[in-house]
């Protein structure tokens, strides 16, 4: 018989997350995700002052905190053709290619790491054997024997607390759980320090944007941070030396323990480049402009759309081949619930009709997340560093095809392995390695262009909305972290008439659209094999590796609903 | 810091040091963690001692939830220093449940929820995150199935005490914007007079969050609020009080465009929309990140962000405060405060305000009281 199970919430996410799924034979046949909150930031916008927009979009996330700002001012600034100073492009390269670095490896470590590696199973490591391994693959220098020990002593107190706070009743011991004690007590350690390291290197967002989480120097036009060496007030030459610093000591953590243990955790879990796969439609934006030339400039990571893993055929991509259904999501549209709506047209019309909480399981024939299913050519598109990276490896991007041939190498695997669960951890590490290099040609030429007396961050031309046209539409882009993101904007008369998102977890946690093809992480999830279904840790490892960030959570129901798998805990 | 060091050595009996040091704390930072919370607790240095031995045997039980947020404030917990988010994890609280950093999911997450409730009923510390929507029976928030409304009364009622990290669950915050469509309210608002304390903030400073922690365990009572419920401690003076820009601004030099040479200078960014006259929080003195920088510091006004209904009351953004009062030493927090709340209880009640506002002709520069 079919079991259907739930996982609600899903933790080590952003936001709230539920994914039901059907079992047939140990494996999963069919999955629907599920977000579980809605704020209706959308329609709070209406009315307001287009220049506020960023304040208010920045607040969808925190953990990928910038990236709503950045696509927000973007798409004003195409609205009203305004081109920033080359100075404002720089500062928001290095903003968000630090966002980039450090929330690859926050993801890596403390949102993922748990579903590959066991701390429990640390405890039992030897600590001269972990010295040894951590020393053959990487120079850190923070790999002897006493070092090793320490940590495995620090986390034997805690555990012999018997109070384990946030490491109780997870799935340690799982049979899918294949490393041995000492790479976990690696892991374990990199877990630790990962938590240092990434407050440390953010501090760029606080020396450019005031602050992290949630920046505030971003202005449409250009950016409020003041650049100028004569002022102790402004980004002078003591700050680029500290930005420096900071992006020193994030390229040596990611080149000396982020890749080193992603190659050392991979060789273990293979059978994870044959899971996973799900739509192979893949979708990139494009992005951190190389040039000031107007439109977007030339894209260090290039546009493009991939069909059905064709990586011979990259396909230019046009934003206006993009519509959002709402058949399965608790919304409604004025023509039809089955309609696809482009997003300047799109409508935030929140109707919920699923169960009344509390409630056991959704409704899935019916409608049954938060999420919209947006589409590109009415096909779904993952969207993330898989798809960036792909794209830009097919367009023969020579930074991206030399790393992402070095760690294909490494672990011996072709190309087509990239489809995956694992080919998405991957490419994530190959992302954060590329970026960590290249934030310091941007700092770079920031300072040389503050060395040659140009100050400028900020074009006021048409800041005043008494220089605007009366109506204007425009487009935002952006590749956050998690991927694609857009902003559609319509200004009337001064104010914002429509404003619409369409963020990476909305292209990858979608549910199904009105032709009933299922979203990413739903086709992802088809096939995944669960060895015990009261204790579902492959889904989590396939979910985490699209990094998903709602406002929500997801669960595992099997597919007769005659039978429901009550998880106890552990 | 040396000599800090040497009182507080003095203070901390040897026997609490030995112990913190078995469970694997750095004896150093330990004594440097407790003087610190000590001053940012503004109490006598001498009351190191009390401090130490409450953070070293405590591990009070904390349970995190998360409703209408963006998790920014868990983020901003990740960034705090002293302690750090390690050290106050492993050392100093029991955090039995964190969506955003447990290991456990699903059934066993919502679990470990119940057990921590059941376990330490009346004991644990709650920390909310994000507003509870109230509209059309709750159904716009639900984790495990249950709504947001349900799982914050539950929670709130069996705790020692609550506190509310950010605006949204101090004041309801962004999703409580006009037009509020999901009835997004508060804690305050959902479960009137329970314990708890606000600390606002877009997102909260983890320095507050940490100070605020150490105050119960150390006093075993929460710490004395303002009319808001925000801590007098970080809330108890305006931005503008203690700006590094408040020279200018009493010379009357003001920035006069983003860019241009006055604001490259440093002056006084009120005429940008700078609304840090009107908003009671410590940025200035303790900034974010470790200290490393703050809004009006990078050269951007401050936007309000721990004032009630703030997205409303403190927008447009770049337009100036239509009036500053005078700056006057007799104006208190409470005072002020008080005014915020009525013109918000407004806002909230019929949007009437904050609409007009927006829709009307908020782009028009409106006549300044106070200006050279």
């Amino acid at each position: 018989m079919a079991q259907r199970i739930a996982v609600d919430p899903i933790t080590r996410i952003e936001g709230h997350l539920r994914i039901e799924a059907q079992l047939e034979g140990g494996k999963i046949a069919s999955a629907w995700s599920s977000s579980t909150a809605f704020r209706g930031i959308e329609t709070i916008l209406k009315g307001r002052d287009p220049r506020d927009a960023h304040h208010f979009t920045q607040r969808f996330c925190g953990v990928c905190t910038t990236v709503h700002s950045m696509a927000s001012i973007r798409a004003v600034e195409d609205a009203l053709k305004i081109q920033i100073p080359d100075n404002a492009r720089l500062i928001r390269n290095l903003i968000m290619g630090i966002q980039n670095v450090q929330d690859h490896v926050i993801h890596f470590y403390h949102l993922h790491a748990l579903d590959w590696v066991d701390i429990v199973s640390a405890l039992k490591a030897d600590p001269a054997k972990t010295s040894q391994i951590a020393q053959s693959i990487s120079d850190w220098p923070k790999s002897s024997t006493d070092y090793f020990k320490g940590v495995q002593d620090k986390v034997a107190a805690f555990a012999g607390t018997g109070r384990l706070g946030p490491y109780q009743n997870a799935y340690w011991g799982h049979s899918a759980y294949k490393l041995p004690p000492e790479v976990n007590l690696i892991g374990l350690a990199h877990y630790l320090e990962a938590l240092e390291w990434q407050k440390d290197v953010i501090k760029i967002h606080a020396i450019l944007g005031s602050k992290n989480p949630h920046p505030q120097t971003f202005l449409v036009g250009g950016m409020s941070i003041p650049v100028d060496p004569d002022s102790q007030n402004a980004l002078n030459a003591d700050k680029i030396a500290y930005i420096r610093k900071l992006l020193r000591k994030a390229r040596t953590f990611v080149e000396q323990v982020y890749i080193p243990d992603l190659l050392a955790v991979a060789p273990a879990y293979l059978d994870w480049a044959g899971i996973g796969g799900g739509t192979g439609n893949y979708l990139s934006y494009g992005d951190f402009p190389m040039d000031n030339s107007p439109g977007t400039g030339s894209l260090f990571f290039p546009r493009g759309v991939i069909m059905g893993r064709d990586l011979a055929n990259v396909q230019p991509m046009d934003e206006k081949k993009i519509t959002e259904y709402v058949t399965h999501s608790w919304y409604t549209y004025s023509k039809g619930d089955n309609a696809g709506l482009h997003p300047y047209d799109g409508e935030t019309s929140h109707k919920y009709t699923g169960p009344k909480p509390p409630y056991e399981f959704l409704d899935t024939n019916g409608k049954y997340s938060w999420v919209k299913s947006p589409r590109y050519l009415d096909q779904p598109m993952e969207v993330g560093p898989l798809a960036r990276i792909l794209v830009a490896y097919a367009k023969g991007v020579p930074d991206v095809k030399k790393t992402v041939d070095f760690v294909l190498g490494k672990l011996g695997a072709p190309a087509s392995a990239l489809f995956s669960t694992l080919g998405r951890t991957a490419a994530r590490g190959v992302d954060c390695l590329i970026l960590a290099q290249k934030n310091e040609l941007w700092l770079d030429q920031l300072a040389d262009n503050m060395g040659r007396g140009i100050y400028e961050t900020f074009n006021k031309e048409k800041w005043d909305p008494a220089t605007w046209p009366r109506e204007a539409q425009g487009f935002g882009y952006h590749e956050a972290p998690r991927g694609a993101l857009g902003h559609w904007i319509r200004i009337e008369n001064g104010r914002i008439a429509n404003y619409q998102a369409v963020v990476p977890s909305t292209w990858n946690a979608g549910p199904r659209d009105p032709k009933g093809q299922p979203g990413p992480y739903e086709a992802a999830l088809v096939g995944t094999p669960i060895a015990d279904p009261t204790k579902p840790l492959e889904i989590l490892r396939t979910i985490h590796s699209f990094d998903p960030c709602l406002a929500c959570a997801v669960h595992v129901l099997d597919g007769s609903g005659t039978e429901i798998i009550k998880v106890r805990a552990l | 810091m040396s000599s800090d060091h040497v009182s507080s050595l003095a203070a901390i009996p040897e026997e609490i040091l030995a112990r913190v040091e078995a469970r694997g704390v750095n004896r150093r930072d330990f004594i440097k963690f407790c003087t610190m919370t000590t001053a940012a607790l503004a109490l006598p240095i001498g009351m190191v001692g009390k401090v130490a031995a409450a953070v070293a045997d405590a591990r009070v039980p904390v349970i995190w939830v998360e409703y209408q947020s963006c998790s920014g404030d868990s983020e901003a917990f990740l960034r705090a220093n002293q302690p750090t988010a390690a050290e106050i994890i492993l050392d100093l609280i029991s955090l039995e449940y964190s969506e955003v950093v447990m290991a456990a999911a699903g059934h066993q997450a919502e679990e470990a929820k119940k057990q921590a409730m059941e376990k330490y009923k009346g004991k644990y510390v709650l920390v909310v995150e994000g507003s509870i929507p109230t509209g059309d029976g709750g159904v716009y928030c639900a984790t495990g199935g249950h709504s947001a409304v349900e799982s914050c009364k539950e929670l709130v009622k069996n705790a020692f005490a609550t506190i509310c990290v950010g605006s949204c669950a101090s004041f309801g915050g962004i999703p409580a914007a006009a037009p509020n469509p999901t009835g997004a309210v508060s804690v305050m608002e959902l479960v009137p007079g329970a314990p708890v304390i606000n600390l606002p903030g877009c997102p909260v400073n983890a320095e507050n969050l940490t100070a605020t922690v150490v105050h119960i365990l150390t006093f075993g009572k929460l710490p004395a609020t303002d009319s808001l419920g925000r801590p007098k401690f970080a809330y108890g003076k305006r931005i503008h009080d203690n700006c590094e820009r408040r020279g200018h601004f009493d010379a009357g030099q003001y920035a006069q465009a983003f860019g241009d040479v006055t604001h490259r200078q440093g002056h006084c960014l009120y005429q940008l929309g700078c609304k840090g006259p009107e908003t009671f929080h410590n940025c200035p003195t303790i900034r974010y990140n470790e200290g490393v920088s703050w809004p009006v510091m990078a050269g951007h006004g401050c936007i309000g962000c721990s004032e009630p209904g703030f997205w409303d009351t403190m927008s447009p953004f770049y337009r100036r405060l239509p009036k500053v009062p005078g700056f006057g030493i007799e104006d208190t927090a409470d005072k002020i405060g008080i005014g915020l709340a009525a013109a918000t209880a407004v806002a909230f009640g019929v949007h009437g305000v904050a609409s007009c506002f927006r829709k009307g002709d908020a782009m028009e520069e409106d006549k300044v009281v106070k200006e050279d």
